[in-house]
């Protein structure tokens, strides 16, 4: 069996990036993706992991040169946040079209301005389109799974697409939790020697990154969208696979205390553990509350979410991100799009809260909940909400 | 003639090699790009005293120089600029309107 050891969420993501036997690993530090980066280097440099480490001027530097290795057939690995995800930004999709299996940890945290570095979605939720797999861990231990889970995912044939763990900064990527690391014997068998099935090779020339010209463009893009979309299966078989030697299982859409729940709450990434205690407290008194949590961002997993929710009443979606003049958070938008098909219309309110690293409490989801019940009782329109917005 | 593109590469999505990549080395030459072209050069070869200078400015290596070594015109892959016109110090090239 596994150990189970207190450790720093950071270190553990760095662990499991030495578990998963990377060769090139190329890095610009920002804060808090820092102490991830920091101690791979540190592992490279005391020779605990036979890895290239690329010391670069950028975050743009440290994706290209992660992208070029895994051109050559490296397995790579990057991790940034913030500004230095916005400044990679066209290098991501990049990336996911030339089909190249890199994974990377964004640390997610607030974009500027004003300057910020604490945490929220809104570095992540501006990179919906760029064609990554993507998921949103809530504990330590799910991060540092998920990593792993990461490295298998991307190595598949089918996939062949960069794979993103989103670990919520300072809130979970500073924190110390017990985690159960692996033995590198158990790990081995999970995970796939890395395999690419395009390469740059002298012995047979091809062309990575050509222009697609208008005849071709179209159908790139078809090319892969229905691979990331067609990754779910794989996603899926690798979660089931986990669960089964580690007995650690992991879904698409994750729900408590969902069975009657008339509202629900939705959230991503680390509040859920608060949005938990709320369920709690509130099914304590009677109310049918439950909560569901979005764990794959990408591809969508449009049928998990309807299911879970379809015998519900009202859902309340929990952005960390206002997308400014959209009218409400990415999230509930999306979600919205997502269950406007179903025969029994749900209501939906959109709610915006832990902005910029502002606390997110059991109270913020108890004045959520209660905030639901009352628009949908006045029949409302389904406006969003900031909570804990001082007016003066 | 070179088999034309839309043969090889201009394919279904299902089938565009993963990440668009291109495969083999010189496929270029499968893309015939002069399509668009509104004008193409005629070389006088009396006027020509083979320089060579359009066959160095042409940005889409439309000049083939010939065994013999005269300079003619690719067509395929013309596209009409004029570039090579302008600068031809004999003024051995002339640009003549596409037919509809
Ligand atoms: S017209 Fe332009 S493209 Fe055509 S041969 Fe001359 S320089 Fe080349
Ligand atoms: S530039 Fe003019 S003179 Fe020189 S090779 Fe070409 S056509 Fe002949």
């Amino acid at each position: 069996m596994p150990t189970r050891t207190p450790i720093e969420v950071s270190i553990a993501i760095s662990k499991a990036v030495q578990q998963a036997d990377v060769d090139v690993i190329a890095a610009y530090p920002i804060t808090p993706q820092t102490h991830i980066v920091e101690h791979l280097s540190e592992l490279v440099a005391d020779g605990e992991l036979q890895a290239a480490f690329i010391n670069v001027e950028s975050e743009h530097s440290a994706l290209s040169a992660v992208i070029g290795a895994a051109a050559a057939g490296a397995s790579t690995f990057t991790a940034s946040c913030s500004q230095g995800l916005a400044l990679m930004h066209e290098i991501l999709f990049i990336a996911a079209s030339l089909r190249l299996p890199i994974v990377m940890v964004v640390t997610t945290r607030a974009l500027s301005g004003p300057i910020s570095i604490w945490n929220d979605h809104s570095d992540i939720m501006a990179e919906r389109d760029i064609g990554w797999l993507q998921v949103f861990c809530e504990t330590g231990q799910e991060a540092y799974d998920a990593v792993l889970q990461a490295f298998r995912i991307v190595r598949d044939p089918k996939v062949q697409l960069p794979m993103m763990v989103n670990v919520d900064g300072f809130n979970l990527t500073h924190v110390i939790e017990p985690v159960y690391l692996f033995e590198q014997e158990e790990i081995r068998d999970y995970l796939p020697e890395h395999r690419q099935l395009l390469r740059l090779d002298i012995d047979h020339p091809l062309t990575m990154g050509p222009v697609g010209v208008p005849e071709v463009y179209t159908e790139a893009k078809k090319q892969v969208d229905a691979a990331l979309v067609g990754a779910k299966p794989v996603v899926l078989a690798a979660w089931q696979e986990f669960a089964e030697r580690y007995g650690r299982f992991y879904q698409p859409v994750e729900t408590y205390q969902v069975e009657g729940a008339e509202i629900i709450l939705l959230t991503m990434g680390v509040i859920s553990r608060t949005a938990m205690s709320a369920v709690d407290r509130l099914r304590a008194t009677g109310k049918p509350v439950g909560l569901v949590r979005l764990r794959l961002w990408r591809p969508f997993p449009l049928e998990e979410l309807r299911n879970c929710v379809r015998h519900a009443k009202i859902i309340a979606v929990i952005d960390r991100h206002l997308s400014l003049g959209a009218h409400g958070g990415p999230v509930c938008l999306e979600v919205r799009a997502a269950l406007y098909d179903l025969p029994e219309r749900l209501r939906i309110f959109g709610f915006v809260l832990g902005l910029g690293g502002r606390d997110v409490t059991v109270a913020d989801f108890l004045e959520i909940v209660d905030r639901a019940e009352h628009y949908a009782a006045a029949g409302q329109p389904e406006e969003y909400s900031l909570i804990g917005l001082r007016e003066v | 003639m070179v088999e034309k593109v839309e043969k090889r590469a201009i394919v279904g999505w299902r089938n565009l090699a993963l990440g668009c990549a291109i495969l083999e080395a010189g496929s270029s030459t499968q893309l015939l790009t002069g399509t668009w072209r509104l004008q193409h050069p005629v070389i006088d070869q009396q006027l020509c005293n083979r320089c060579g200078l359009c066959y160095i400015y042409c940005p889409d290596m439309a000049i083939i120089k010939t065994p013999a070594g005269a300079y003619e015109h690719d067509l395929n892959y013309c596209k009409g600029c004029g570039i090579c016109a302008e600068e031809c110090p004999k003024k051995a090239i002339t640009m003549v309107e596409e037919e509809e």
